[in-house]
């Protein structure tokens, strides 16, 4: 357990951080007024936040080990512990949630009409399902927390989604599911080869044989790429980001899609390291063409929402593509630009909320020519638009610059095949922006529009100041997730050379 | 004092008999029925810690007997305050069908304590004939005679299953002398293999497999679950399968881990159990029936802890069919009190129940995610302990093959979740539920949760339970 940093300042940070919400929620199920739910599920959502703030401040930035750790035992037979720590890879992601759902709740205020109790209980257990899955050192509880998740967030697209809302939710559920079932049997077969324990970093850098790595990689990466997506899985993703309501959409791109590169930087590659040597090239170029498809698809979208869904899945195309580079600059760009994502895409949802709102409509044709009538909303969704696509000086250039740097680094071909996805991302989302500032001469009449109300601007502008602060000056960031990244490429290369050895073995 | 909760439910028995020779008033009639219950349950639980052994040791009283007469008693009293209307059976007869309930839990409480051919058959006859009479008993719909048709399948099957069990116990007499399963247990241990002895156990183990709806004695479920009332099917589907699971661990420790040949079929019951009872379970539309095909596919489910033969497994498999029960049970309350006169209940009725009743729509949904296997659920620990068990053993494609049904089985669960919680109800009445339906629900529903996140003292005593009889 020598992996475990046990921080005496705050002995209970991340529990606190993790039951906070859920303890929330159970409250809310014997409330009645909905007033009441939305204004307590913020206080609570903001409480979180506050309370996570201590995290980076007193982050050990020099330690790849799991900081604030907690350690219980909770079933003897099985040996699963309740284990929960947090290190320079996870840190990031654990911020990015707590501080975006109180903008969720935000962004749901006049939203969300029927069933609010019930919409601010899924958010709520949402919020502590994600945390844990974050925080979780223990197999069994990341795949608890994994699985649990879906009950929610079903139940977000199911009540409270668009037209198509059935067929959206289910195809969510069943996709993640199916997709986490083998590696429920990989986790088996772990606890079974580790002399039966669930702790993760034990089961990190062992010498599996290479059949069972591979094995086990290809479980994993089933239960991950569905979740990123990757190109070919993506197709449950514009369903569900079109259906979703607005928080859900942010949710799901800001949060629930880090989880699937999460789980690649935390499982695929410490636990099966030759088989990632050996699978790596086939991962890059299925990063390509989701960089590339993602574009593309985006370019013919008329619904806003399933424009920047498709653009989704050409960013974190960019996101998997810097983690198996297999380099400094790759794997740090892309834990950098999961959070890039988060805010970028999760501002833009919001931004497309606002105008559903309004209107009714997620078409882009009943959406142009907003910009005369809401000046200051037009202003918001063009610094996210440039930012979606790398622009410079926003969040979104520093990670693709870094992820692209780590491509060249690795092969030139590769790189320059991820440089359209870079132009397309410009294309599609100038495209949009164009149309919904100025429009054409056929534009619907929007007179009516009433811009932003103070509520929205204050949901906004957090995205705003991150959007500038990581773009203008990454430096803190990547500082807390350095020696964490430099730790493990350390450990990966040095369990490389073996499989290099082992797969000219199996070709020649 | 051994025999206390066989002696309560006999004169429990009796005291209805006594009641159905006059006129009664139904209401009564349930009053009189739930008190009854709950006396039966305060008998086992005053008999726990009894151990010893009775009528020349075909009898034998021990922690193992009387935690599953505690399960079982504390299950009838479910069933019973769930379906304390009897909607859908003529008042005339209420008294009746109660003493058939209650003769037949006192079968099924012999069964458990039965260590001895013959008092096991008698046992299984008793709790089963009373089963065949409650189906029928039902109000004639339509003048279709569904219910009858679901009493004779009922019976049929049964009788056939029985015949297989009785051959296979001739055979067990024949090769070892003896009807004692001790005496059967240490002779067989040298001739598991042998294909005498192969015949026997699996014909014996046929009789259990049917009132466990295992694949293939599964075929009476859907019409028998479709034809008998509400009250009726919600019995079938616990109860009886506490009962079997008991005594297949019994048998099934007779043979030990070495008799691969009675691994491989039993893998293969498992196998086939999950895909046919999921696979079918998807296209159904009336709930009973799925709820029917989704025990056929758990109770392959049960079955994978029983064949790792190993004393963990058969206290995962007893951990897991506690947790079924509980949450077959909360499904059937919904089931009992959205049906306003006691009809079958199709998906398409439960729209809009998160309206009409939030807490019998929270009910069910937790209930659905939980037999899903979605954690934090009891329905989740139980299956992955399962699997986790039988991966020990090294059952791998077991365990693949298992775990992908659990992928299939999802979808039906979630279009009944998406129906109760997602649809609008459509002028559909409110359904109301009473303050001893809405208490049994909570208590239901904490059960689910509180096995799920804290399953250490349960699979503890599991485990000991097992221990002691073996």
């Amino acid at each position: 357990m020598d992996q475990l940093l046990i921080n005496p300042n705050y002995p209970h940070i991340l529990s606190t951080l993790i039951f906070l919400p859920l303890a929330g929620a159970l409250l809310l199920l014997f409330v009645q007024n909905e007033y009441f739910a939305r204004f307590w599920a913020l206080g609570i959502a903001t409480l979180t936040a506050i309370l996570s703030i201590p995290l980076v401040r007193a982050f050990d930035q020099t330690s790849a080990k799991f900081q604030f750790a907690e350690q219980y035992s909770w079933i003897n037979s099985l040996n699963i512990q309740y284990v929960i720590g947090i290190d320079g890879i996870s840190i990031l992601l654990v911020m990015l949630t707590t501080l975006i759902m109180p903008l969720c709740i935000l962004a749901s205020w006049s939203y969300i009409k029927t069933r609010v109790q019930t919409f601010m209980i899924c958010l709520l257990i949402m919020e502590t399902a994600m945390l844990g899955v974050f925080m979780a050192l223990d197999f069994v509880l990341f795949y608890i927390l994994w699985e649990a998740m879906l009950i929610p967030m079903y139940l977000l697209i199911g009540i409270w989604g668009g037209p198509r809302k059935i067929y959206a939710s289910i195809k969510f559920f069943l996709y993640t599911l199916a997709g986490s079932i083998m590696l429920l049997v990989g986790i088996i077969w772990l606890y079974k080869t580790n002399n039966y324990s669930f702790f993760i970093p034990d089961m990190m850098w062992r010498n599996y044989s290479l059949t069972a790595q591979i094995y086990l990689f290809l479980a994993f990466f089933l239960a991950f790429a569905i979740k990123v997506p990757m190109f070919p899985f993506h197709t449950w993703l514009p369903a569900a980001h079109v259906e979703a309501p607005t928080a859900g959409s942010v949710i799901l791109a800001s949060v629930l899609l880090k989880m699937g590169t999460y789980g690649f930087l935390r499982f695929a590659l410490p636990i099966t390291p030759q088989a990632t040597t050996l699978l790596m090239p086939y991962i890059l170029w299925l990063s390509i063409a989701g960089i590339i498809y993602g574009g593309f698809t985006a370019l013919a979208q008329q619904d806003m929402k399933k424009l920047i869904a498709y653009s989704s899945v050409g960013h974190m195309g960019f996101v998997t593509l810097g983690i198996f580079v297999m380099n400094l600059e790759g794997i740090e760009g892309s834990i950098l630009q999961m959070i890039n994502h988060g805010i970028t895409t999760g501002a833009l949802f919001l931004c497309v909320g606002m105008i559903y709102e309004r209107t009714h409509s997620r078409e882009l044709r009943s959406a142009t020519g907003v910009g005369k009538y809401m000046p200051i909303y037009v202003t918001f969704l063009a610094f996210f638009s440039l930012s979606s696509f790398g622009f410079p000086g926003t969040n979104s250039f520093v990670g693709e610059f870094m992820i692209l740097a780590g491509a060249f680094k690795h092969s030139i071909p590769l790189a320059l095949a991820a440089i359209p996805g870079a132009v397309l991302a410009a294309a599609y989302m100038l495209r949009m922006l164009q149309k919904i500032v100025w429009g054409g001469t056929d534009n619907p009449d929007q007179s009516w529009l009433k811009d932003l109300n103070l509520r929205e601007i204050i949901t906004l502008c957090p995205f705003l100041f991150f959007v500038f602060w990581i773009g203008l000056g990454p430096q803190p960031f990547i500082d807390l997730m350095h020696i964490s990244v430099i730790n493990l490429l350390e450990q990966f290369h040095a369990h490389q050379g073996q499989a290099v050895a082992a797969a000219e073995l199996i070709f020649h | 004092m051994q025999f206390l909760p066989e002696l309560a439910l006999l004169g429990a028995a009796l005291v209805i008999f006594l009641v159905s020779l006059g006129k009664t008033d139904a209401d009564k009639m349930k009053t009189v029925a739930i008190c009854l219950g709950i006396t039966v349950f305060a008998a086992t639980l005053f008999s726990f810690g009894q151990k010893g052994s009775l009528f020349y040791d075909a009898y034998k009283i021990d922690l193992y007997s009387q935690v599953f007469k505690t399960l079982i008693a504390g299950a009838m009293v479910v069933v019973l305050i769930l379906g304390r209307k009897l909607k859908d059976i003529q008042k005339t007869v209420h008294p009746e069908y109660y003493l058939f309930l209650f003769i037949s839990v006192l079968g099924l409480m012999m069964l458990v304590s039965s260590v001895e051919l013959l008092s096991i058959f008698v046992a299984m006859e008793l709790s089963s004939f009373a089963v065949y009479i409650m189906v029928p008993m039902r109000n004639d719909i339509g003048n279709y005679h569904f219910q009858m048709e679901a009493g004779i399948k009922y019976l049929l099957f049964g009788v056939t299953a029985t015949g297989f069990m009785l051959f296979g116990m001739s055979y067990l007499f024949g090769l070892t002398g003896s009807t004692q399963l001790a005496v059967i247990m240490e002779k067989l241990s040298h001739i598991y293999n042998q294909p005498a002895a192969i015949v026997a156990i699996m014909m014996v183990l046929a009789g259990f497999f049917y009132k466990l709806a295992l694949f293939p004695f599964h075929f009476w479920v859907p019409d028998v679950y479709e034809g008998a009332s509400n009250e009726t099917t919600a019995f079938i589907a616990s109860v009886p399968k506490l009962a079997a699971v008991a005594l297949l661990i019994r048998l099934v420790s007779m043979v030990n881990g070495e008799g691969q040949i009675i691994v491989n079929i039993l893998m293969v019951c498992a196998v086939l159990s999950m895909f046919y009872g999921n696979l079918s379970a998807l296209v159904q539309t009336d709930i009973k029936r799925m709820l029917g095909f989704s025990g056929i596919a758990h109770a392959g489910f049960v079955l994978l802890g029983i064949l790792t033969f190993q004393i963990s497994g058969y206290a995962n498999a007893l951990y897991y069919i506690i947790g079924y029960v509980v949450m077959n049970l909360a499904c059937f309350l919904v089931i009992c009190s959205v049906s306003s006169n006691g009809e079958n209940v199709q998906i398409k009725d439960l729209s809009g129940l998160h309206k009409r009743s939030p807490l019998l729509a929270l009910t069910l949904t937790v209930a659905l995610f939980a037999l899903a296997g979605i954690p934090p659920f009891v329905g989740f620990m139980g299956k992955f302990m399962l699997l986790a068990g039988a991966l020990r053993q090294g059952y791998l494609l077991l365990v693949i093959l298992a775990a992908i049904n659990t992928a299939i089985a999802i979808f039906y669960y979630l279009s009944v979740v998406r129906v109760t919680f997602c649809s609008d109800p459509d002028n559909k009445d409110s359904v109301v539920s009473g303050l001893f339906t809405n208490m049994t629900s909570i208590v239901l529903l904490l059960i689910i949760v509180i096995m799920g996140v804290a399953p250490q003292r349960f699979v503890d005593f599991a485990t000991f339970t097992v221990q002691s009889m073996m």
